[in-house]
């Protein structure tokens, strides 16, 4: 397909989305990212049956404490979709980076 | 076990503002089981720290650390190589635990980032209930294995009382009466008699009111058994 998306995304692959924790989103906040997200499969569609329910509560509980700290909530989000949806990926890729570059960058520095 | 909520970020972040180098102090015992205070909500709080920590430009020194207990001297003590290389400790365990580790490092301030709420258990993923209030004098077979003292609102010994509607207690919604269902379970086993049997009035003095309490083993404390 040769669909670009933004290179300052740095990709790190896991076997689900049910093995990112909340310590991997907040290591990556602490380590100045300006922005994380989680790209799991569909909902109701999670091979290991709820791996992408657990990532969206981790993404969740990571909101709420960077809101307590008074940062974005918004440098962390969840997207579903699946692995053919390439055209998607990209997508996403683009609107998560035209976002954090509104939001500026991160004040943890 | 005993069930602890963790302190909001706020009063966290205020109780080590002027604090630099950090600890937090997990425990593998209740608060590991509750959620709250194990290595991963230690892990948690402590990049959470570096993170305001950073966001405020300051120096970013937490790390953290888990004791197998903080209830014990034993376990405690395992600090000593590490206690001192810190501005102050946060104790992710119950109210014992910085008390413990204040007795022992007299020069460390520890502070403790939960609040230690009853003993309990978890009624379902994610919810505990308090189920004993430590009174000293067990009685719950008396009342079909359900506790008046801690699940009373009013710790009744002869319930319920007029607060008690449809099986709900009036101090709260969420609250079931113990004592409708102490005479729901005591008519369905057919022996509703027992409630009517005049008990001798209940000595308070194993409780908190006869102050701190001690238990003692003599046969563990001359190492005979």
């Amino acid at each position: 397909m040769r669909l670009s998306y933004p290179a300052n995304i740095k990709i790190i692959q896991v076997p689900c989305t049910g093995r990112v924790d909340i310590v991997h989103l907040l290591s990556a906040l602490e380590d100045g990212a300006d922005g994380v997200y989680v790209a799991g499969c569909l909902e109701g569609e999670c091979h290991y049956l709820e791996g992408n329910y657990k990532a969206r509560r981790k993404v969740v509980y990571v909101k709420k404490v960077l809101t307590e700290l008074g940062i974005e909530p918004e440098r962390v989000a969840m997207y579903n979709l699946s692995s053919a949806q390439g055209a998607r990926f990209a997508e996403i890729a683009n609107d998560m980076v035209l976002q954090i570059k509104d939001l500026g960058p991160t004040p943890v520095r | 076990m005993i069930v602890a909520d963790r302190k909001s970020l706020e009063e966290i972040l205020g109780m080590v503002a002027d604090r630099e180098k950090l600890l937090i102090l997990g425990c593998k015992g209740c608060v590991t089981v509750c959620n709250v205070g194990g290595l991963k909500e230690a892990e948690v709080l402590a990049s959470t720290l570096r993170i305001a920590q950073k966001k405020e430009g300051r120096p970013v020194e937490v790390s953290h650390r888990v004791l197998e207990r903080q209830c014990d001297n034993e376990y405690v003590a395992g600090l000593a190589d590490d206690v001192g290389n810190y501005d102050a400790v946060v104790s992710m365990a119950c109210g014992v635990g910085p008390q413990f580790l204040s007795e022992m490092y007299p020069d460390q301030v520890f502070f403790p980032a939960v609040n230690t709420t009853f003993f309990g258990g978890a009624v379902q993923h994610g919810v505990w209930e308090e189920r004993c209030a430590g009174c000293g004098a067990c009685a719950i077979h008396l009342f079909g294995g359900l506790c008046p003292i801690a699940r009373c609102a009013k710790s009744l010994l002869h319930g319920p009382c007029g607060g008690s509607a449809n099986g709900i207690c009036e101090v709260n919604k969420e609250t079931a009466c113990i004592w409708d269902a102490i005479v729901k379970k005591k008519m369905e086993t057919g022996r509703l008699e027992d409630l009517v049997a005049v008990k001798p009035f209940k000595d308070w003095r194993t409780a908190r009111d006869g102050g701190p309490r001690r238990s003692i083993r003599e046969e563990l404390v001359k190492g005979t058994l």
